[in-house]
């Protein structure tokens, strides 16, 4: 078992990825879902950044470092993706959440414009 | 939602296995420190993150400089983007602040590249200030001259992918593997690569702030005409 130094850590990834997880699945929102999924990529790193502590040696493991660097700067550009995603979503149904099978089914049920769909990023 | 009690449980349940499986990990793990310590004097620097990004691992970062020009490619394709409507330009405060820290933030990110290596800094550090400093300039309504110039931010943009595959292959005529830099000189080779990779770093971290293509012509959009983009 890792030392108490490092085990709130790895224990806190573990919750942060877990709570991301949650979230991923009980929110319809595709902003809250795409919140969730960084929460979940933040925990990973927290892991790894931990892993890389507690190795023995004059400094910290770079490999997981190099690892998590590389991580984040494609996680930001992952995310600029899911968000432009999400506004062509928005676009095509006018709503910022993917449909379930039963509303592809009865779209007369939803009502289009949420009182959702304005409360991002002004629109153009 | 009547789902959330089985998605909690699950969660829970995630929660779990993921804290057993941390907890289980060996106390005093071998990690590869050794590893990367034992060769760091040949790798060109002595900052072992910066051996391990471009020299030991350093196809990684080259599919990754593909992953982020890959992100912002789709990115365009997708979208147009929007000038930032709740700008800086009515407040002559912050952008008289803007003209004194847009010209530090771009003389740091050098700096960040140039000290990774030997400390901790590089490519990804000085790109993502690069690309602050280029967020700021589009909220303070500035740099719409070089948005406008689209050939250049596409040159920009591949710089670091094309500049790294070109390294990639110069060497590998050279030495025989891929990225697999010859003897004594792997410091220069990092050094072209990593200036490459900060400018198309910086460049499409700051560009995806926009959220899609540049509008040409003046950039400005349309505003308030919600059925433009449907």
């Amino acid at each position: 078992m890792p030392d108490a130094d490092h085990r709130i850590y790895l224990l806190a990834g573990a919750a942060l990825f877990a709570i991301g997880f949650y979230s991923l699945l009980v929110q319809a929102h595709l902003l809250r879902r795409i919140m969730a999924l960084n929460v979940m990529g933040s925990g990973v790193f927290l892991v790894y950044i931990a892993l890389a502590a507690q190795t023995p040696g004059p400094i910290p493991d770079p490999v997981p470092h190099a690892m998590v660097l590389t991580g984040i700067v494609v996680s930001v550009c992952a995310t600029a993706l899911a968000l432009a995603l999400a506004d062509r979503v928005q676009a095509a149904t006018g709503r910022v959440e993917l449909l379930d099978d039963e509303d592809a089914a009865a779209p007369s049920d939803t009502t289009p414009v949420a009182s959702d769909e304005h409360k991002g990023k002004p629109s153009a | 939602m009547m789902r959330r009690l089985p998605l909690g449980i699950l969660s829970l349940a995630l929660l779990a296995a993921l804290s057993w499986a941390v907890l289980s990990l060996p106390a005093k793990p071998t990690g590869l420190t050794e590893a990367s310590l034992a060769r760091l004097a040949e790798s060109g620097v002595t900052n072992p993150v910066t051996a391990v990004l471009l020299n030991y691992r350093g196809y990684d970062t080259l599919l990754e400089v593909g992953v982020l020009l890959l992100a912002i490619v789709a990115v365009w394709s997708l979208r147009r983007g929007e000038w930032p409507t709740g700008d800086l330009r009515d407040r002559p405060l912050l952008l008289s602040l803007l003209r004194v820290v847009l010209p530090v933030l771009m003389l740091a990110a050098g700096y960040l590249l140039w000290i990774g290596a030997f400390a901790p800094g590089g490519a990804f550090q000085g790109g993502a200030l690069l690309g602050g400093a280029l967020v700021l300039a589009m909220l303070g309504g500035r740099g719409r001259r070089v948005l406008n110039h689209e050939r250049l931010l596409r040159t920009g943009l591949v710089a670091g992918v094309l500049v790294f595959a070109t390294v990639g292959a110069v060497a590998m005529g050279l030495t025989g593997g891929l990225l697999q830099y010859p003897p004594g000189s792997g410091g220069t080779w990092i050094m072209v690569i990593e200036s490459a990779a900060l400018i198309s770093i910086g460049l499409t971290l700051g560009l995806l702030y926009l959220g899609g293509r540049p509008t040409g012509e003046n950039g400005n959009v349309p505003s308030q005409n919600p059925s433009s983009h449907a």
